[in-house]
């Protein structure tokens, strides 16, 4: 362990990759809160497939592959991606779904086309770009961190500055209007952040795969918090733990690319998420479950016995097991419940006599005092 | 045409078609978007199906990847049902963690197949004809280009048959389930159809633009009819379109056929979304304009109605005094003037507004309206 982090610090590579991708994980994590919590997880798929045209373009007239020059190309094809979407489904009677698909695929297509232009360039200045598509964080330098810096933290500055704003419009964008926000521009400004967000990644973790870096943090986070603050810097941390444990077991183990080695990481803290995460977790909820059941089956039992001693002179007349299950058919759990009850001191077991003569002995059960003391309250005159 | 290309263009024609089928009824139930995950997730599937058999062109593979496309299909919709995450981000979650398994299996075990994920998912439609399809030695043409009619005519029967069923479960899902036919399971075929296309397409087009091929020529063909049938007609048709333009713009300009292909398809919806005769903007743009001016000349008209005859109607209609009286401004209720003389509303004389008889009649109307 003290090894590793050791090497982190010495070896350039593997310091610049882990940087990277926990700066990546930070930025996407904090803005994919608000894309999923508005419902548009998918654009960011749609965004970050839609920019590789953009890096093509940007290399071919500029013929440069500096990260700047490539992320403002990725920038500027994105955003304009985005907003075609919104403009045909303003526009026509296409739902977002087809419209989001239908841009992303030709985009990206019309990127294949560009690279396999660019790749008849007679200098070998092309080879890399193809980097975008899966992602290569061993291929990330000093300079790709410094320029995922100037982008991605003033997102972040963006965020904490406009904090109330952003809530007020993801949450309720009717009363934000209402209330005199300008909520157009504030949904400009969220898309081309998380664009400016999804493209810092591209070079991480690829345009196949950058969208889940903003849906599973968030998704992830939501389980453990209904507070928007906490939900944000959660998913922000999962971001940055998924990075750069990802980026740290890639760099380990042999052949195990980085960008699908940190969604798988940041994939298995939202199933973890999703399961354990307390109030939410499909694990506890299904727990609370039983515990309810359980609880109405014990309140049933009590009153049926309420109910049968109420109906009998001697107030210490006990009633076999069978009596009681009969009455609470569809009920189930009594005789757990009469456990339950009698470790309580509710109830008592006695022995007494069926049939005609009372020939037969069995188990009866009936209530202490305090048993029919607690259902009394419980019931009051209703019962009779 | 050498033979090559004409086959190319054959085995695009058909992708083209046998994709557009099924993703008419993507882009009206919404779902357009698990056309992407399946054709990510596929990519496990192949993967898995490659380790079991270890023949790439075994048909096995193609029913493996087809089922992974199904079991991405229920994980979105059990993830969904825990009600924990919205529907849009279970998609977003259940593809990415398949496609990255599928990934990190290629890379550590099968990095010296031919199975690399680049062709997964751009595909090299002009490799396609190299791979013939032999029977008793002789050559029967391309084998990718027999595996795609068989599933186009696996996507018609499929629609033929249960062409009533798709209609009302598409439309009215309510009341498909009440009539006793099950949407689930309609669902699921619906999905098995898209699964089977999607990967029988995938080593030609590639995973993400057969997105395109299944997404684009619906949404464009959505925009021209308001019939199913016609729907699936066109979408074919646009399809097709796509797959020949595609392959020539890219043997002029030596790129990705496939690449092309897909570019095709957002052109011509993009022509489409301009131009279309009823929903084009272009369409709605005049519709809007003409309704403007539609709007302020029966205005007028029933304003010079009011005063015919009347001891003000020299004040009242002259073309001056409607500034005044509607608060226009004087260019637009010059260009009002123009509009309903035009179309012989109102004749004018000593700058005087006189209502025709069409005029008058159309006065009437709009007041009795």
């Amino acid at each position: 362990m003290f090894e590793l982090i050791e090497t982190i610090f010495h070896d350039y590579t593997l310091r610049t990759v882990t940087f990277g991708s926990g700066l990546l994980g930070i930025i996407s994590g904090a803005l994919g809160t608000f894309a999923v919590l508005r419902r548009r997880s998918l654009l960011g798929d749609a965004i970050s497939h839609a920019a590789l045209p953009g890096v093509c373009l940007a290399f071919i007239l500029t013929g440069m592959k500096s990260p700047l020059v490539l992320f403002i190309g990725a920038i500027i094809v994105g955003w304009t991606a985005a907003m075609i979407v919104s403009g045909i489904v303003r526009n026509s009677r296409i739902k977002e779904d087809s419209a989001l698909g239908l841009v992303m695929s030709v985009f990206f297509g019309f990127g294949l086309v560009l690279l396999t232009y660019i790749q008849k360039f007679p200098n070998a200045q092309q080879a890399g770009l193809e980097s975008f598509l899966f992602g290569q964080a061993a291929t990330l330098l000093q300079r790709d961190l410094t320029v995922m810096a100037i982008l991605g933290i003033p997102l972040l500055l963006i965020t904490a500055l406009l904090w109330k704003e952003l809530k007020l419009f993801t949450f309720d964008p009717d009363f934000a209007a209402i209330q005199g926000f300008p909520v157009k521009k504030i949904e400009y400004l969220l898309t081309s952040m998380i664009v400016i967000g999804i493209v810092i990644g591209l070079q991480t973790v690829g345009v196949v795969l950058m969208s889940a870096m903003l849906i599973a943090p968030a998704a992830a986070a939501r389980q453990w918090t209904n507070r928007l603050e906490i939900m944000t810097i959660l998913a922000a941390f999962f971001g940055a733990v998924a990075g750069i444990s990802g980026a740290l077991i890639s760099s380990v183990a042999e052949k195990l690319p980085t960008g699908p080695m940190i969604v798988l990481v940041i994939s298995a803290i939202t199933l973890f998420s999703l399961f354990f995460a307390p109030l939410r977790g499909l694990v506890w909820h299904r727990i609370r479950q039983i515990h309810n059941r359980r609880q109405l089956q014990l309140q049933a039992v009590l009153e049926d016995l309420y109910i049968l001693s109420t109906q009998h002179k001697e107030a210490d007349h006990a009633h076999p097991i069978e009596v009681l299950r009969s009455m609470s058919l569809g009920h189930g759990g009594v005789d757990r419940s009469l456990k339950e009850l009698e470790n309580r001191g509710l109830v008592y077991r006695k022995t007494v006599g069926v049939g005609v003569l009372k020939e037969v002995f069995v188990q009866g059960w009936s209530l202490t005092e305090k048993g029919n003391q607690e259902a009394h309250g419980k019931l009051g005159g209703d019962a009779r | 045409m050498t033979q090559t290309q004409v086959e190319i263009q054959l085995i695009g024609i058909v992708v083209a078609a046998a994709c557009a089928l099924p993703g008419v009824f993507l882009v009206l139930r919404r779902m357009a978007f698990m056309s992407d995950a399946i054709s990510h997730s596929m990519l496990l599937g192949l993967v898995i199906g490659f380790f079991v058999v270890e023949d790439l062109t075994s048909p096995f593979l193609i029913f493996a990847a087809a089922i992974t496309g199904l079991v991405t299909v229920a994980l979105v919709e059990l993830l969904h049902r825990t009600r924990l995450v919205a529907e849009d981000a279970s998609i977003g979650l259940v593809f990415p963690v398949l496609f990255s398994i599928g990934v990190l299996l290629i890379s550590k075990y099968a990095g010296n197949v031919h199975l690399d994920t680049d062709a997964v998912l751009m595909g090299e439609i002009a490799f396609a004809p190299f791979s013939r399809f032999l029977v008793a030695g002789i050559d029967l043409g391309p084998r990718s280009l027999w595996i795609m009619i068989g599933i186009f005519l696996f996507n018609v029967v499929f629609i033929l048959i249960f062409f009533k069923e798709l209609k009302l479960s598409t439309f009215d899902s309510g009341l498909a389930a009440a009539l006793g036919f099950s949407p689930v399971l309609l669902n699921y075929a619906l999905m098995f159809s898209v699964s089977i296309t999607t990967v029988g397409a995938f080593d030609t087009v590639g995973a993400i633009l057969v997105v395109a091929l299944m997404i684009a020529p619906p949404s464009a063909a959505y925009l021209l009819t308001d019939r199913l049938d016609r729907m699936l007609f066109i979408s074919v048709l646009y399809g097709v379109a796509a797959a020949i333009t595609g392959y020539w713009a890219a043997h002029f300009f030596d790129v990705s056929i496939a690449g092309s292909m897909a570019s095709m398809t957002g052109v011509l919806f993009g022509l489409t979304f301009l131009f279309a005769p009823k929903r084009g903007l272009f369409s709605q743009w005049k519709r809007h304009r003409t309704q403007k001016w539609e709007f302020s000349a029966r205005m007028l008209l029933v304003h010079l109605h009011q005063h015919e005859d009347s001891p003000s109607a020299m004040v009242e209609c002259r073309i001056d005094h409607l500034q005044e009286h509607l608060s226009w401004e004087e260019s637009f209720s010059q260009q009002t003037v123009r509009y309903a003389q035009k179309r012989e509303f109102i004749r004018i004389s000593d700058g005087i507004l006189y209502l025709t008889q069409d005029g008058r009649t159309l006065a009437r109307q709009v007041l009795v309206e």
